[in-house]
Protein backbone atom coordinates (compact mmCIF):
# COMPACT_ATOMS: atom_id res chain seq x y z
CA UNK A 1 0.00 0.00 0.00
CA UNK A 2 1.24 3.44 -0.88
CA UNK A 3 1.86 5.43 2.26
CA UNK A 4 0.95 8.81 0.80
CA UNK A 5 2.46 12.20 1.51
CA UNK A 6 2.35 13.89 4.89
CA UNK A 7 -0.52 16.12 3.87
CA UNK A 8 -2.55 13.17 2.54
CA UNK A 9 -2.04 11.30 5.81
CA UNK A 10 -3.15 14.32 7.75
CA UNK A 11 -6.23 14.50 5.58
CA UNK A 12 -5.74 18.20 4.88
CA UNK A 13 -4.54 19.87 1.75
CA UNK A 14 -1.79 22.44 2.08
CA UNK A 15 -0.26 23.65 -1.15
CA UNK A 16 3.41 24.39 -1.53
CA UNK A 17 5.37 27.16 -3.15
CA UNK A 18 8.16 26.24 -5.57
CA UNK A 19 10.77 26.95 -2.89
CA UNK A 20 9.01 24.68 -0.39
CA UNK A 21 8.68 21.90 -2.99
CA UNK A 22 12.34 21.88 -3.96
CA UNK A 23 13.61 22.15 -0.38
CA UNK A 24 11.20 19.43 0.80
CA UNK A 25 12.46 17.04 -1.87
CA UNK A 26 16.05 17.63 -0.83
CA UNK A 27 15.37 17.53 2.90
CA UNK A 28 13.57 14.20 2.54
CA UNK A 29 10.54 15.50 4.43
CA UNK A 30 7.87 18.13 4.04
CA UNK A 31 9.21 21.52 5.12
CA UNK A 32 7.55 24.92 5.30
CA UNK A 33 8.69 28.52 5.25
CA UNK A 34 10.51 29.52 8.41
CA UNK A 35 12.02 26.10 9.08
CA UNK A 36 15.78 25.55 9.08
CA UNK A 37 16.85 22.59 6.97
CA UNK A 38 20.09 20.86 6.09
CA UNK A 39 19.81 19.79 2.45
CA UNK A 40 21.94 17.98 -0.07
CA UNK A 41 23.38 20.16 -2.81
CA UNK A 42 23.31 19.20 -6.51
CA UNK A 43 25.96 21.62 -7.76
CA UNK A 44 28.45 23.99 -6.10
CA UNK A 45 30.65 26.56 -7.79
CA UNK A 46 32.85 29.53 -7.06
CA UNK A 47 34.41 32.23 -9.21
CA UNK A 48 37.96 33.56 -9.12
CA UNK A 49 37.13 36.26 -6.56
CA UNK A 50 35.62 33.84 -4.05
CA UNK A 51 37.23 30.49 -4.97
CA UNK A 52 40.66 31.02 -3.37
CA UNK A 53 39.06 31.83 -0.01
CA UNK A 54 36.74 28.80 -0.34
CA UNK A 55 39.76 26.57 -0.94
CA UNK A 56 41.53 28.04 2.12
CA UNK A 57 38.41 27.44 4.21
CA UNK A 58 38.30 23.78 3.13
CA UNK A 59 41.96 23.51 4.09
CA UNK A 60 41.31 25.22 7.46
CA UNK A 61 38.59 22.64 8.12
CA UNK A 62 41.30 20.04 7.80
CA UNK A 63 39.62 18.46 4.77
CA UNK A 64 41.42 17.33 1.64
CA UNK A 65 38.62 16.15 -0.62
CA UNK A 66 35.44 17.48 -2.11
CA UNK A 67 32.18 15.56 -1.77
CA UNK A 68 31.28 15.34 -5.46
CA UNK A 69 34.16 16.43 -7.72
CA UNK A 70 32.05 16.22 -10.88
CA UNK A 71 29.61 18.76 -9.43
CA UNK A 72 32.23 21.10 -7.97
CA UNK A 73 33.32 23.79 -10.41
CA UNK A 74 35.92 26.55 -10.15
CA UNK A 75 35.16 29.34 -12.62
CA UNK A 76 37.70 31.88 -13.86
CA UNK A 77 35.38 34.57 -15.10
CA UNK A 78 36.09 37.80 -13.21
CA UNK A 79 39.77 38.23 -14.05
CA UNK A 80 39.55 36.61 -17.42
CA UNK A 81 42.16 36.84 -18.78
CA UNK A 82 44.02 37.97 -15.69
CA UNK A 83 45.04 41.65 -15.69
CA UNK A 84 47.41 41.27 -12.68
CA UNK A 85 49.97 38.75 -11.52
CA UNK A 86 48.30 38.41 -8.10
CA UNK A 87 45.16 37.14 -9.85
CA UNK A 88 47.15 34.83 -12.12
CA UNK A 89 48.55 33.32 -8.91
CA UNK A 90 45.01 32.91 -7.56
CA UNK A 91 44.05 31.08 -10.76
CA UNK A 92 46.97 28.70 -10.35
CA UNK A 93 46.11 28.12 -6.70
CA UNK A 94 42.61 27.01 -7.75
CA UNK A 95 43.89 24.94 -10.69
CA UNK A 96 46.14 23.03 -8.28
CA UNK A 97 43.34 22.36 -5.82
CA UNK A 98 40.97 21.29 -8.61
CA UNK A 99 43.54 18.90 -9.98
CA UNK A 100 44.25 17.37 -6.57
CA UNK A 101 40.57 16.87 -5.79
CA UNK A 102 39.37 15.99 -9.29
CA UNK A 103 37.09 19.06 -9.30
CA UNK A 104 36.12 20.84 -12.49
CA UNK A 105 37.63 24.05 -13.83
CA UNK A 106 35.93 26.40 -16.26
CA UNK A 107 38.94 28.11 -17.77
CA UNK A 108 39.65 31.71 -18.70
CA UNK A 109 37.49 32.75 -21.64
CA UNK A 110 34.78 30.12 -21.26
CA UNK A 111 32.41 32.60 -19.72
CA UNK A 112 30.45 33.72 -16.70
CA UNK A 113 29.71 30.98 -14.16
CA UNK A 114 25.93 31.55 -14.12
CA UNK A 115 25.67 31.46 -17.90
CA UNK A 116 27.84 28.37 -18.29
CA UNK A 117 26.06 26.36 -15.57
CA UNK A 118 22.71 27.32 -17.11
CA UNK A 119 23.94 25.98 -20.44
CA UNK A 120 25.51 22.79 -19.09
CA UNK A 121 24.47 21.86 -15.58
CA UNK A 122 21.40 23.37 -13.93
CA UNK A 123 18.18 21.32 -13.95
CA UNK A 124 14.67 22.14 -12.76
CA UNK A 125 14.35 21.13 -9.10
CA UNK A 126 18.10 21.31 -8.34
CA UNK A 127 19.68 23.04 -5.37
CA UNK A 128 22.58 25.06 -6.70
CA UNK A 129 25.03 26.87 -4.41
CA UNK A 130 27.39 29.46 -5.84
CA UNK A 131 29.86 31.78 -4.17
CA UNK A 132 28.58 34.70 -6.20
CA UNK A 133 25.49 36.74 -5.47
CA UNK A 134 24.06 36.33 -8.97
CA UNK A 135 23.86 32.54 -8.66
CA UNK A 136 20.11 33.14 -8.46
CA UNK A 137 20.19 33.29 -12.29
CA UNK A 138 19.57 29.50 -12.23
CA UNK A 139 16.07 30.17 -10.89
CA UNK A 140 15.10 30.77 -14.53
CA UNK A 141 15.37 27.00 -15.03
CA UNK A 142 13.32 26.20 -11.94
CA UNK A 143 16.33 25.51 -9.72
CA UNK A 144 16.72 26.71 -6.13
CA UNK A 145 19.95 28.52 -6.99
CA UNK A 146 21.35 30.91 -4.42
CA UNK A 147 24.48 32.90 -3.73
CA UNK A 148 26.56 32.43 -0.58
CA UNK A 149 29.98 33.44 0.73
CA UNK A 150 33.14 31.38 0.43
CA UNK A 151 32.72 29.51 3.75
CA UNK A 152 29.22 28.26 2.92
CA UNK A 153 30.46 27.26 -0.54
CA UNK A 154 33.43 25.49 1.06
CA UNK A 155 31.07 23.47 3.27
CA UNK A 156 28.84 22.65 0.28
CA UNK A 157 31.88 21.50 -1.69
CA UNK A 158 33.41 19.49 1.13
CA UNK A 159 30.27 17.97 2.68
CA UNK A 160 27.77 18.12 -0.19
CA UNK A 161 25.25 19.91 1.98
CA UNK A 162 24.21 23.30 3.29
CA UNK A 163 21.83 24.69 5.88
CA UNK A 164 19.08 26.96 4.64
CA UNK A 165 16.08 28.68 6.09
CA UNK A 166 13.03 27.82 3.99
CA UNK A 167 12.05 31.25 2.68
CA UNK A 168 8.65 32.86 2.59
CA UNK A 169 7.61 33.56 -0.99
CA UNK A 170 6.51 36.74 -2.70
CA UNK A 171 4.52 35.92 -5.83
CA UNK A 172 5.16 38.28 -8.74
CA UNK A 173 2.45 38.08 -11.39
CA UNK A 174 3.17 39.80 -14.71
CA UNK A 175 0.30 39.93 -17.17
CA UNK A 176 -0.27 41.37 -20.62
CA UNK A 177 1.78 42.00 -23.74
CA UNK A 178 5.08 43.86 -23.43
CA UNK A 179 5.02 47.03 -25.54
CA UNK A 180 7.57 47.46 -28.34
CA UNK A 181 10.95 48.44 -26.92
CA UNK A 182 10.19 47.02 -23.46
CA UNK A 183 11.99 43.87 -22.31
CA UNK A 184 12.61 41.53 -19.37
CA UNK A 185 15.17 44.01 -18.00
CA UNK A 186 12.47 46.65 -17.75
CA UNK A 187 10.19 44.22 -15.86
CA UNK A 188 12.81 43.49 -13.22
CA UNK A 189 14.01 47.11 -12.89
CA UNK A 190 10.39 48.19 -12.51
CA UNK A 191 9.80 45.50 -9.87
CA UNK A 192 12.88 46.47 -7.83
CA UNK A 193 11.93 50.15 -8.06
CA UNK A 194 8.51 49.19 -6.73
CA UNK A 195 9.44 46.83 -3.87
CA UNK A 196 12.92 48.39 -3.18
CA UNK A 197 16.37 46.83 -2.90
CA UNK A 198 15.40 45.36 0.47
CA UNK A 199 11.84 44.40 -0.49
CA UNK A 200 12.65 40.72 -0.99
CA UNK A 201 15.28 40.25 1.74
CA UNK A 202 15.48 36.61 2.93
CA UNK A 203 12.49 35.78 0.65
CA UNK A 204 11.92 33.78 -2.50
CA UNK A 205 10.48 35.61 -5.49
CA UNK A 206 8.27 33.36 -7.62
CA UNK A 207 7.28 34.59 -11.08
CA UNK A 208 4.06 33.77 -12.91
CA UNK A 209 1.47 35.25 -15.29
CA UNK A 210 1.11 35.08 -19.06
CA UNK A 211 3.94 37.56 -19.75
CA UNK A 212 6.30 35.27 -17.83
CA UNK A 213 4.92 32.15 -19.54
CA UNK A 214 5.66 33.71 -22.93
CA UNK A 215 9.12 34.92 -21.99
CA UNK A 216 12.10 33.14 -23.60
CA UNK A 217 14.82 31.68 -21.40
CA UNK A 218 17.14 34.66 -21.98
CA UNK A 219 14.54 37.02 -20.51
CA UNK A 220 13.83 34.68 -17.61
CA UNK A 221 17.54 34.59 -16.78
CA UNK A 222 17.71 38.41 -16.84
CA UNK A 223 14.89 38.55 -14.29
CA UNK A 224 16.12 35.70 -12.07
CA UNK A 225 19.64 37.18 -12.11
CA UNK A 226 18.44 40.40 -10.47
CA UNK A 227 16.31 38.75 -7.76
CA UNK A 228 19.24 39.37 -5.40
CA UNK A 229 19.06 43.10 -6.19
CA UNK A 230 15.72 43.04 -4.34
CA UNK A 231 17.49 41.18 -1.53
CA UNK A 232 15.89 37.84 -2.43
CA UNK A 233 17.43 34.44 -1.85
CA UNK A 234 16.07 33.00 -5.10
CA UNK A 235 14.04 34.12 -8.13
CA UNK A 236 12.08 31.07 -9.20
CA UNK A 237 10.30 30.27 -12.46
CA UNK A 238 8.13 27.19 -13.03
CA UNK A 239 9.63 24.91 -15.69
CA UNK A 240 7.53 24.52 -18.83
CA UNK A 241 7.73 23.95 -22.59
CA UNK A 242 10.09 26.90 -23.00
CA UNK A 243 12.42 25.35 -20.42
CA UNK A 244 12.15 22.00 -22.20
CA UNK A 245 12.95 23.41 -25.63
CA UNK A 246 15.89 25.41 -24.25
CA UNK A 247 17.35 22.32 -22.57
CA UNK A 248 16.86 20.46 -25.87
CA UNK A 249 18.87 23.16 -27.65
CA UNK A 250 21.63 22.64 -25.08
CA UNK A 251 21.59 18.90 -25.80
CA UNK A 252 20.18 18.16 -22.34
CA UNK A 253 16.63 16.98 -23.03
CA UNK A 254 17.02 14.31 -20.32
CA UNK A 255 17.46 17.06 -17.70
CA UNK A 256 13.93 18.39 -18.13
CA UNK A 257 11.17 17.85 -15.63
CA UNK A 258 8.03 19.85 -15.17
CA UNK A 259 7.88 21.72 -11.91
CA UNK A 260 5.30 24.23 -10.77
CA UNK A 261 3.93 25.52 -7.47
CA UNK A 262 0.65 24.19 -6.10
CA UNK A 263 -2.26 26.51 -6.92
CA UNK A 264 -3.06 26.90 -3.22
CA UNK A 265 0.41 27.57 -1.85
CA UNK A 266 0.81 30.14 0.91
CA UNK A 267 2.38 33.41 -0.21
CA UNK A 268 3.53 36.28 1.92
CA UNK A 269 2.12 38.65 -0.68
CA UNK A 270 1.42 39.03 -4.37
CA UNK A 271 2.80 41.84 -6.52
CA UNK A 272 0.89 42.47 -9.76
CA UNK A 273 2.56 44.06 -12.76
CA UNK A 274 0.71 45.07 -15.91
CA UNK A 275 3.17 44.58 -18.77
CA UNK A 276 1.36 46.90 -21.16
CA UNK A 277 1.95 49.85 -18.84
CA UNK A 278 5.71 49.34 -18.63
CA UNK A 279 8.21 51.66 -20.29
CA UNK A 280 11.95 51.39 -20.83
CA UNK A 281 13.27 51.74 -17.29
CA UNK A 282 16.59 53.01 -15.96
CA UNK A 283 18.21 52.51 -12.53
CA UNK A 284 20.08 55.70 -11.62
CA UNK A 285 23.21 56.04 -9.47
CA UNK A 286 24.00 54.63 -6.98
CA UNK A 287 21.24 52.14 -6.17
CA UNK A 288 19.34 49.62 -8.24
CA UNK A 289 15.98 50.69 -6.78
CA UNK A 290 16.55 54.31 -7.80
CA UNK A 291 14.53 53.80 -10.97
CA UNK A 292 12.99 56.18 -13.52
CA UNK A 293 11.35 55.60 -16.87
CA UNK A 294 13.39 56.71 -19.87
CA UNK A 295 10.88 59.56 -20.36
CA UNK A 296 11.80 60.98 -16.96
CA UNK A 297 15.55 60.66 -17.25
CA UNK A 298 16.41 64.01 -18.87
CA UNK A 299 19.71 64.77 -20.56
CA UNK A 300 22.40 62.34 -19.34
CA UNK A 301 25.55 62.29 -21.45
CA UNK A 302 27.30 58.94 -21.49
CA UNK A 303 31.02 58.18 -21.85
CA UNK A 304 30.71 54.39 -21.99
CA UNK A 305 28.00 51.92 -22.89
CA UNK A 306 28.46 48.42 -21.56
CA UNK A 307 26.57 45.49 -23.06
CA UNK A 308 26.91 42.02 -21.55
CA UNK A 309 27.29 40.45 -18.05
CA UNK A 310 25.40 37.71 -16.24
CA UNK A 311 22.26 39.81 -16.58
CA UNK A 312 22.24 40.57 -20.31
CA UNK A 313 25.08 38.69 -22.00
CA UNK A 314 23.01 36.32 -24.15
CA UNK A 315 22.44 36.03 -27.90
CA UNK A 316 19.02 37.72 -27.75
CA UNK A 317 20.57 40.71 -25.94
CA UNK A 318 23.22 41.18 -28.62
CA UNK A 319 20.67 40.65 -31.40
CA UNK A 320 18.39 43.44 -30.20
CA UNK A 321 21.36 45.79 -29.87
CA UNK A 322 22.53 44.85 -33.37
CA UNK A 323 19.05 45.46 -34.78
CA UNK A 324 19.15 49.01 -33.45
CA UNK A 325 22.77 49.68 -34.41
CA UNK A 326 22.62 48.12 -37.91
CA UNK A 327 24.01 50.61 -40.42
CA UNK A 328 24.58 53.26 -37.73
CA UNK A 329 27.67 54.52 -35.94
CA UNK A 330 28.28 54.91 -32.25
CA UNK A 331 28.41 58.52 -31.09
CA UNK A 332 31.97 59.86 -31.45
CA UNK A 333 32.16 60.85 -27.77
CA UNK A 334 30.92 57.49 -26.51
CA UNK A 335 32.61 54.09 -26.50
CA UNK A 336 30.68 50.84 -26.47
CA UNK A 337 32.16 47.73 -24.83
CA UNK A 338 30.46 44.38 -25.47
CA UNK A 339 31.22 41.17 -23.56
CA UNK A 340 29.44 37.90 -24.42
CA UNK A 341 28.32 35.87 -21.40
CA UNK A 342 29.94 32.66 -22.58
CA UNK A 343 31.99 31.14 -25.35
CA UNK A 344 28.81 29.55 -26.71
CA UNK A 345 27.10 32.95 -26.87
CA UNK A 346 30.21 34.45 -28.48
CA UNK A 347 30.21 31.82 -31.21
CA UNK A 348 26.49 32.32 -31.82
CA UNK A 349 26.94 36.08 -32.21
CA UNK A 350 29.79 35.45 -34.66
CA UNK A 351 27.87 32.89 -36.71
CA UNK A 352 24.72 34.93 -37.22
CA UNK A 353 26.49 38.21 -38.01
CA UNK A 354 25.37 39.97 -34.81
CA UNK A 355 28.92 40.63 -33.64
CA UNK A 356 29.95 41.90 -37.06
CA UNK A 357 27.13 44.46 -36.98
CA UNK A 358 28.16 45.62 -33.51
CA UNK A 359 31.84 45.92 -34.43
CA UNK A 360 31.01 47.76 -37.68
CA UNK A 361 29.05 50.30 -35.67
CA UNK A 362 32.14 50.90 -33.51
CA UNK A 363 31.74 48.53 -30.54
CA UNK A 364 34.71 46.84 -28.85
CA UNK A 365 34.39 43.09 -28.16
CA UNK A 366 35.91 41.55 -25.03
CA UNK A 367 36.62 38.00 -23.84
CA UNK A 368 33.53 36.20 -22.47
CA UNK A 369 33.36 36.82 -18.72
CA UNK A 370 32.25 39.37 -16.15
CA UNK A 371 34.31 42.04 -17.90
CA UNK A 372 33.88 45.65 -16.83
CA UNK A 373 31.01 45.05 -14.40
CA UNK A 374 33.32 44.43 -11.43
CA UNK A 375 35.71 47.34 -12.09
CA UNK A 376 38.67 45.08 -12.65
CA UNK A 377 39.51 45.55 -16.33
CA UNK A 378 38.10 45.96 -19.87
CA UNK A 379 36.29 49.26 -19.34
CA UNK A 380 37.18 50.72 -15.92
CA UNK A 381 35.56 54.13 -15.36
CA UNK A 382 37.50 57.30 -14.49
CA UNK A 383 36.56 60.26 -12.28
CA UNK A 384 33.29 61.85 -13.33
CA UNK A 385 32.63 59.32 -16.11
CA UNK A 386 29.12 58.09 -16.82
CA UNK A 387 28.28 54.57 -17.96
CA UNK A 388 25.02 53.07 -19.18
CA UNK A 389 25.34 49.35 -18.50
CA UNK A 390 23.15 46.28 -18.90
CA UNK A 391 24.71 44.75 -15.78
CA UNK A 392 22.69 44.00 -12.64
CA UNK A 393 24.28 46.49 -10.22
CA UNK A 394 25.25 50.18 -10.08
CA UNK A 395 26.81 50.77 -6.67
CA UNK A 396 29.18 53.68 -6.19
CA UNK A 397 32.66 52.82 -7.46
CA UNK A 398 31.69 49.39 -8.74
CA UNK A 399 33.17 49.92 -12.20
CA UNK A 400 36.23 51.89 -11.09
CA UNK A 401 36.39 55.42 -9.73
CA UNK A 402 34.11 56.13 -6.76
CA UNK A 403 33.45 59.41 -8.56
CA UNK A 404 31.88 57.71 -11.58
CA UNK A 405 28.18 57.17 -12.28
CA UNK A 406 26.48 53.95 -13.42
CA UNK A 407 23.00 53.81 -14.96
CA UNK A 408 21.36 50.45 -15.72
CA UNK A 409 19.09 49.69 -18.65
CA UNK A 410 18.13 47.07 -21.24
CA UNK A 411 20.31 46.12 -24.23
CA UNK A 412 17.93 48.18 -26.40
CA UNK A 413 18.47 51.25 -24.22
CA UNK A 414 22.22 50.54 -24.39
CA UNK A 415 22.19 50.52 -28.21
CA UNK A 416 20.06 53.66 -28.51
CA UNK A 417 22.32 55.38 -25.97
CA UNK A 418 25.44 54.38 -27.90
CA UNK A 419 24.02 56.07 -31.03
CA UNK A 420 22.99 59.31 -29.31
CA UNK A 421 25.80 59.63 -26.74
CA UNK A 422 23.20 60.23 -24.04
CA UNK A 423 20.66 57.97 -22.37
CA UNK A 424 18.12 57.39 -25.14
CA UNK A 425 14.72 55.84 -25.72
CA UNK A 426 15.01 52.69 -27.90
CA UNK A 427 11.36 52.76 -28.96
CA UNK A 428 12.01 55.16 -31.82
CA UNK A 429 14.50 52.70 -33.34
CA UNK A 430 12.20 49.65 -33.25
CA UNK B 1 33.70 44.44 26.24
CA UNK B 2 32.74 48.10 25.78
CA UNK B 3 33.36 49.82 22.47
CA UNK B 4 32.60 52.96 20.52
CA UNK B 5 29.82 53.32 17.92
CA UNK B 6 30.74 54.35 14.37
CA UNK B 7 27.60 55.36 12.49
CA UNK B 8 26.85 54.65 8.84
CA UNK B 9 23.72 55.18 6.76
CA UNK B 10 21.41 52.90 4.78
CA UNK B 11 22.36 50.58 1.90
CA UNK B 12 26.08 50.19 2.64
CA UNK B 13 27.01 47.52 0.09
CA UNK B 14 29.90 45.08 0.13
CA UNK B 15 31.32 47.27 -2.66
CA UNK B 16 31.40 50.14 -0.15
CA UNK B 17 32.88 47.92 2.56
CA UNK B 18 35.66 46.61 0.35
CA UNK B 19 35.60 47.87 -3.27
CA UNK B 20 36.01 45.64 -6.31
CA UNK B 21 39.04 47.66 -7.39
CA UNK B 22 40.99 45.83 -4.64
CA UNK B 23 39.98 42.46 -6.08
CA UNK B 24 43.65 41.61 -6.61
CA UNK B 25 44.30 41.85 -2.84
CA UNK B 26 41.78 39.19 -1.86
CA UNK B 27 44.51 36.62 -1.24
CA UNK B 28 46.42 39.21 0.81
CA UNK B 29 43.96 39.93 3.61
CA UNK B 30 46.28 42.13 5.75
CA UNK B 31 46.68 44.53 2.78
CA UNK B 32 43.02 44.26 1.76
CA UNK B 33 41.86 45.09 5.28
CA UNK B 34 43.53 48.53 5.09
CA UNK B 35 40.81 49.63 2.66
CA UNK B 36 37.82 48.98 4.90
CA UNK B 37 35.07 51.52 4.16
CA UNK B 38 37.73 53.96 2.99
CA UNK B 39 35.55 55.92 0.62
CA UNK B 40 32.59 56.19 2.98
CA UNK B 41 34.89 57.33 5.76
CA UNK B 42 38.48 58.19 4.83
CA UNK B 43 41.16 56.70 7.13
CA UNK B 44 38.52 54.64 8.96
CA UNK B 45 41.00 51.93 9.94
CA UNK B 46 43.22 54.46 11.72
CA UNK B 47 40.28 55.71 13.77
CA UNK B 48 38.76 52.45 15.02
CA UNK B 49 39.94 50.68 18.15
CA UNK B 50 39.57 46.97 18.95
CA UNK B 51 36.09 46.30 20.30
CA UNK B 52 34.37 49.15 18.45
CA UNK B 53 31.04 48.71 16.66
CA UNK B 54 29.82 49.54 13.16
CA UNK B 55 26.28 50.89 13.60
CA UNK B 56 24.29 51.25 10.40
CA UNK B 57 20.84 51.67 8.87
CA UNK B 58 18.84 49.44 6.52
CA UNK B 59 20.11 46.61 4.31
CA UNK B 60 23.74 46.64 5.45
CA UNK B 61 26.02 44.45 3.32
CA UNK B 62 23.88 44.24 0.20
CA UNK B 63 25.33 43.21 -3.13
CA UNK B 64 28.31 41.01 -3.90
CA UNK B 65 28.77 37.79 -1.94
CA UNK B 66 32.44 38.60 -1.19
CA UNK B 67 33.02 37.20 2.29
CA UNK B 68 36.12 39.39 2.45
CA UNK B 69 33.75 42.21 3.49
CA UNK B 70 32.88 40.47 6.77
CA UNK B 71 36.47 39.29 7.25
CA UNK B 72 38.09 42.74 6.93
CA UNK B 73 35.56 44.18 9.37
CA UNK B 74 36.60 41.53 11.88
CA UNK B 75 40.30 41.94 11.12
CA UNK B 76 40.05 45.61 12.04
CA UNK B 77 38.88 44.64 15.51
CA UNK B 78 35.21 45.51 15.07
CA UNK B 79 33.33 43.53 17.72
CA UNK B 80 29.94 43.40 15.99
CA UNK B 81 27.86 45.11 13.33
CA UNK B 82 24.54 46.57 14.44
CA UNK B 83 22.01 47.51 11.76
CA UNK B 84 18.29 47.97 11.24
CA UNK B 85 18.49 45.14 8.68
CA UNK B 86 21.09 43.08 6.83
CA UNK B 87 21.36 41.61 3.35
CA UNK B 88 21.19 37.84 3.64
CA UNK B 89 24.52 36.68 2.19
CA UNK B 90 26.46 39.18 4.28
CA UNK B 91 24.47 38.17 7.36
CA UNK B 92 25.53 34.52 6.94
CA UNK B 93 29.11 35.53 6.18
CA UNK B 94 29.36 37.47 9.47
CA UNK B 95 28.29 34.56 11.67
CA UNK B 96 30.34 32.08 9.63
CA UNK B 97 33.37 34.16 10.62
CA UNK B 98 32.33 34.57 14.25
CA UNK B 99 31.26 38.20 13.83
CA UNK B 100 27.85 38.97 15.38
CA UNK B 101 25.43 40.85 13.10
CA UNK B 102 22.71 42.28 15.31
CA UNK B 103 19.36 43.54 14.05
CA UNK B 104 18.16 46.42 16.24
CA UNK B 105 16.87 49.98 16.28
CA UNK B 106 20.13 51.78 15.59
CA UNK B 107 18.51 55.22 16.04
CA UNK B 108 19.24 54.58 19.71
CA UNK B 109 22.95 55.10 19.13
CA UNK B 110 24.92 58.15 18.10
CA UNK B 111 28.43 58.41 16.74
CA UNK B 112 30.92 57.91 19.55
CA UNK B 113 28.48 56.42 22.07
CA UNK B 114 30.09 53.93 24.40
CA UNK B 115 28.17 50.64 24.17
CA UNK B 116 28.36 47.02 25.21
CA UNK B 117 26.75 44.01 23.51
CA UNK B 118 25.28 41.05 25.38
CA UNK B 119 24.50 38.57 22.56
CA UNK B 120 22.89 35.86 24.67
CA UNK B 121 20.85 38.24 26.81
CA UNK B 122 19.65 40.03 23.66
CA UNK B 123 20.54 43.50 24.85
CA UNK B 124 22.87 46.39 24.17
CA UNK B 125 23.77 48.84 26.93
CA UNK B 126 24.47 52.41 25.85
CA UNK B 127 26.59 53.91 28.65
CA UNK B 128 26.67 57.36 27.04
CA UNK B 129 22.88 57.63 27.02
CA UNK B 130 22.47 55.39 30.05
CA UNK B 131 19.94 53.30 28.13
CA UNK B 132 19.41 49.59 27.36
CA UNK B 133 18.20 48.45 23.94
CA UNK B 134 16.69 45.01 23.47
CA UNK B 135 17.11 43.39 20.06
CA UNK B 136 15.53 40.68 17.91
CA UNK B 137 16.93 37.40 19.19
CA UNK B 138 19.80 35.94 17.20
CA UNK B 139 18.39 32.78 15.49
CA UNK B 140 19.43 29.57 17.33
CA UNK B 141 21.36 28.29 14.31
CA UNK B 142 23.45 31.49 14.27
CA UNK B 143 24.04 31.27 18.03
CA UNK B 144 25.31 27.74 17.54
CA UNK B 145 27.75 28.85 14.83
CA UNK B 146 28.92 31.78 17.01
CA UNK B 147 29.44 29.63 20.07
CA UNK B 148 31.53 27.19 18.03
CA UNK B 149 33.68 30.13 16.87
CA UNK B 150 32.45 30.23 13.28
CA UNK B 151 31.45 27.65 10.68
CA UNK B 152 34.98 26.42 9.95
CA UNK B 153 35.49 25.59 13.63
CA UNK B 154 32.05 23.95 13.72
CA UNK B 155 32.93 21.64 10.82
CA UNK B 156 36.36 20.93 12.31
CA UNK B 157 34.65 19.87 15.52
CA UNK B 158 31.88 17.68 14.04
CA UNK B 159 33.24 16.81 10.58
CA UNK B 160 29.67 17.57 9.57
CA UNK B 161 26.91 20.20 9.79
CA UNK B 162 25.24 19.67 13.15
CA UNK B 163 23.01 22.71 13.20
CA UNK B 164 19.49 21.33 13.12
Amino acid sequence: MRRGSVKERRGIHMGMTLAEKILSEHAGKEVRSGEIVVVRVDLTYTQDGTGPLAVRKIQEMGLKEVYNPKKTIFFFDHASPSPRFELSNDHNFMRDFAEKTGSQVSEVGYGISHQVVAEREVKPGDIVIGADSHTCTGGALGAFATGVGSTDAAVAMALGKIWLRVPETIRVVVEGKLPTGVFAKDIILHLIGKITAAGGTYKALEFSGDTIQNLEMAGRMTIANMAVEAGAKVGLFPSDEITRSWLNCMGRSQDFRELSPDPDGTYEKTVMISAKELKPTIACPHQVDNTKTVDEIGDVKVDQVYLGTSCNGRLEDFQIAARILKGKKIHPKTRMVVTPGSRLVYLETLKDGTMETLIESGALAMTPGCGACVGLHEGVLGDGEVCLATQPRNFKGRMGSPKSFIYLGSPAVAAATAIEGKIADPRKYL
Amino acid sequence: MKGKAWKFGDAISTDHIIPGRYFYLRSNLPELSKHLLEYERPSFIEKVSPGDFIVAGQNFGLGSSREHAAIVIKMNGIQAVLAKSFARIFYRNCFNNGLPAIICDTEKFSEGDEIELFVHEGKIVNYTRNETTLFTAVPPVMKRILSDGGLVEHVKKYKDLKLV
